[in-house]
């Protein structure tokens, strides 16, 4: 195991130097910054201030080992736009975000996993058609026009639950719904065709003939082994919907990361979409390397694969 | 997003939403506790006018701040606020006598040092204020004695006063002494909290999210802008313009504005919201290649130009397209402007006579061009279509503001359906003076019409300044260097409940509004 995970530490370092040195190019693949913050009508004149305030000027390789030696210690620079610095910027927004992720994915798994046991347990019934039907349906709903009719429904209509804002843990409610329905489907189906899978096995055969109930043998013997690939399914789908919130953020007045990363580009502001590219990154391989410890914690066999 | 905000699905669905609670009354959370919240969708990053230009925070900043006059939209004059009288001394001084007994929120006394400060501070360049391209002109200010104070000029500029109420809120003196610095060892000006004599005291302001406002106790009662009425004041930040809808609806916000025409209609439905269309002082024209640089010397000629004119049925676009009280206009200014004269002869809807003076200027068989755009493409597919009736059958062409400015500036667009908002200055030399004044957006570079405006920028005195530029435009309607269209509006929603009033300048003042 340890072996393992030195290895996939090793793996995940490699990974987070090549995002680092992509996401700080990012800036330079679209011709002179300075010309870009400058905007169209700026002169040569107003152009040349900037590139020597901001340190354009300056080789690309030093530009590099000055963000990232900032970056390893915290500090990824001053944003353009709100001109504070971008740590506090991420600081202030990331809860939001954080929090609806948390919310999201917890919802995608309380609506994927029941379902995709109840699907393959159930398999070809009417049951395992709707749950079909629900998990198709949330990959094909775009995520505003279902967050506009939570919106009409549950807030303009019912008046339960706040339009706007994250002034209170109701006000994750609708937001976590639309992004969790729409990362559940693949979760619900992997757990579907693990399920099946299992409930096919030997050792399940056995179970069954040792008289075990059949809820212990769904929950701890099948569940178990069919529930392996949804943990890596669901660390990605975190990410995802770290990354991908920008429109669900924006219907419900959210200032997370993802409409500060959407804002930003907008916005020319470099300093803030290469922080939030590089602190992404890093939550990627975090997720993935605690789900490549996480499975190989659970199934040995993945340990010396 | 903005994408949302034009997206037809979403719109449809505010309409939904709309219908749906037609027959369900908002929540008046605003009127019970006499606190009003406002929305819109810019993100805020300092409630200071010279560190963020957006429009929000200028209104912000008259509530929070005073100027030394206040622009009163009622009359078109410049009323004393921080000062309690002025003069010209000469056409490149200014001199204000102070109102006594004024303090700061953070309980300072108001003075002429003070004033120096902030005149000091904005005119130097170093210091970075965003707003310096509005400011330029001023050079510095002198404290005379304990109740009056100089501002001196760069050069004449009779609309200083205008660029005084609008862009220069008066800070205490020392007031970006304390500000932080960033990790790039310069100053953050912005992160200075708020502190200004104004009717509201900011009490809370998260970047990009809210600002939270209480009325000033202590703010004077016999200022233009009066005592305020309602106790809270909180503006908040939604982009996307249905949840803006979704939250005047349910009571969340009590005041929204910038909806489209199609939202305004539904949301007039609503038995508790008042929908209003209201004037700005925004202007739609077309602007012509008259220099001939562009490729065709068809719009050098003053009755290809006028053809044009005669073209497009503007009373149509601006009552289909804009709104109720949009208002045709012929002369290169927005009507409320100080100096735009209102007796400009303009052009009549006339497509017989366009094709008539095209076949005069050599076009019989009429004409075609490229046509482009930038702002409101219905408008400008409106007015290709008008002119395509008339012969005059064109290529649209869309690109950001920014390109297209920059290829009129080099002669490379023959026709331009182009807006200018004038930064809500209520003067002419916001708009005809910078378009026909000689600078780089002059199209005409017409030396006489040059010479005119210039008298009129330099003139102190209101008559002649008004007899000036009265004569420059109707010399550039004469040759139609521009085919002024229409004023812009703006659409606003609020609780049926609020007593309000747009203004034309797009500042809501707030501190006027109460509950009925």
């Amino acid at each position: 195991m340890a072996a393992f995970v030195t290895k996939r530490l090793a793996l995940a370092l490699l990974v987070a130097i090549f995002v680092s040195s992509i996401s700080f190019s990012l800036m330079f693949l679209t011709g002179d910054p300075a010309i870009a913050i400058a905007g169209e009508g700026a002169t040569e004149a107003d152009i040349e201030v900037i590139r020597r305030t901001f340190g354009f000027d300056r080789s690309f390789a030093v530009q590099y080992w000055d963000w990232i030696s900032g970056a390893a210690s915290g500090d990824f620079g001053q944003s353009f736009y709100f001109n504070q610095p971008v740590v506090e910027l991420l600081a202030e927004r990331m809860p939001v975000t954080a929090t609806l992720a948390v919310f999201s994915i917890g919802f995608a798994l309380l609506l994927a996993l029941p379902l995709g046991i109840l699907a393959a347990v159930k398999r070809n019934s009417l049951a395992d058609r709707l749950s079909l039907a629900l998990a198709t349906v949330g990959q094909a709903t775009p995520s505003f026009w279902l967050a506009l009719m939570l919106i009409v429904l549950f807030a303009v209509n019912l008046r339960w639950l706040p339009v706007s804002g994250a002034d209170t843990l109701a006000h994750f409610i609708l937001p976590s719904i639309v992004l969790g329905y729409y990362a559940s489907p693949s979760m619900m189906r992997l757990t579907r065709g693990g399920m099946i899978e299992a409930l096919r096995s030997d050792y399940i055969r056995t179970a069954r003939a040792k008289g075990m109930l059949p809820r212990t043998i769904i929950l701890k013997h099948a569940l178990r082994n069919a529930v392996l690939p949804v943990v890596s399914v669901a660390a990605v789908e975190f990410g995802f919907i770290l990354g991908g919130s920008v429109v669900v953020e924006s219907v419900f007045s959210l200032r997370g990361i993802g409409y500060l990363a959407w804002e930003s580009i907008g916005r020319n502001d470099f300093p803030t979409i290469q922080a939030i590219i590089l602190v992404y990154a890093m939550i990627y391989v975090c997720l993935t390397f605690l789900a490549d410890v996480l499975n190989a914690w659970i199934d040995p066999r993945i340990r010396v694969a | 997003m903005k994408f949302l905000s034009h997206c037809s699905t979403a719109t449809a669905l505010a309409a939904a939403a709309a219908a749906a609670v037609l027959a369900a009354p908002a929540a008046q959370a605003g009127k019970a506790d006499n606190s009003l919240v406002w929305s819109s969708n810019a993100e805020v990053t300092a409630v200071d006018p010279f560190f963020d230009t957006s429009r929000e925070v200028i209104v912000l900043a008259q509530h929070v701040h005073d100027g030394l006059v206040y622009w009163d939209p009622a009359t078109g004059d410049y009323l004393p606020l921080l000062a309690s009288a002025y003069r010209w001394v000469d056409s490149r001084t200014l001199e204000f006598d102070l109102r006594q007994g004024v303090t700061f929120h953070d309980g300072s006394s108001f003075g002429p040092e003070d004033v120096a400060y902030t005149i000091n501070f904005g005119a130097d360049e170093a210091n970075g204020v965003l707003n310096y391209g509005d400011i330029k002109w001023l050079d510095r200010a002198e404290v005379v004695d304990a109740d009056t104070v100089r501002i001196l000029l760069d050069e004449p500029f009779p609309s200083a006063l205008a660029y005084l109420a609008l862009t220069l809120p008066i800070l205490p003196e020392g007031h970006y002494d304390a500000a932080p610095v960033g990790t790039d060892g310069k100053k953050r000006y912005q992160a200075v909290p708020p502190v200004g004599t104004g009717p509201y005291k900011v009490t809370s302001f998260k970047p990009g999210d809210h600002v939270d406002m209480v009325a000033n106790g202590d703010y004077f009662a016999d200022g233009p802008k009066g005592k305020p009425a309602i106790e809270r004041l909180t503006f908040r930040t939604i982009t996307d313009d249905t949840t803006q809808i979704a939250e005047l609806m349910t009571g969340g916000v009590d005041w929204i504005w910038g909806m489209s025409t199609d939202q305004a209609q539904m949301l007039k439905q609503a038995p508790n919201l008042t929908v209003l269309n209201a004037p700005t002082m925004r202007i739609s024209y077309l602007t012509f290649d008259i220099k001939g640089s562009a490729g065709s010397d068809a719009f050098t000629k003053p009755e290809v130009r006028r053809a044009f004119a005669h073209a497009v049925n503007r009373e149509n676009i601006a009552k289909n397209l804009m709104g109720e009280s949009s208002q045709v206009i012929a002369a290169a200014c927005h009507p409320t402007q100080f100096g735009c004269a209102a007796d400009i002869a303009g052009y009549d809807y006339d497509p017989a006579k366009a094709r008539a003076l095209l076949a005069e200027a050599g076009y019989p068989d009429g004409l075609t061009f490229e046509f482009y755009g930038y702002r409101d493409r219905q408008v400008a597919e409106a007015i290709a279509s008008d002119l395509a009736a008339a012969g005059m059958k064109s290529d649209l062409r869309w690109l950001k503001y920014a390109a297209l400015r920059d290829m009129i500036r080099e002669g490379k667009v023959g026709v331009a359906n182009m807006t200018w908002g004038s930064s809500s200055i209520p003067d002419v030399s916001a708009i005809t003076s910078y378009f026909f004044g000689g600078g780089p957006d002059d199209p005409a570079k017409d030396p006489e019409v040059m010479a005119i405006i210039a008298r009129g920028d330099s003139a102190t005195d209101p008559a002649e300044r008004r007899a000036a530029y009265a004569e420059a435009l109707a010399k550039i309607a004469e040759a139609a260097y521009w085919v002024p269209l229409f004023t812009y509006t703006k659409n606003y929603a609020f609780s049926a409940d609020l007593q309000f009033a747009p203004t034309p300048d797009e500042l809501p003042r707030f501190f006027r509004a109460s509950w009925k």
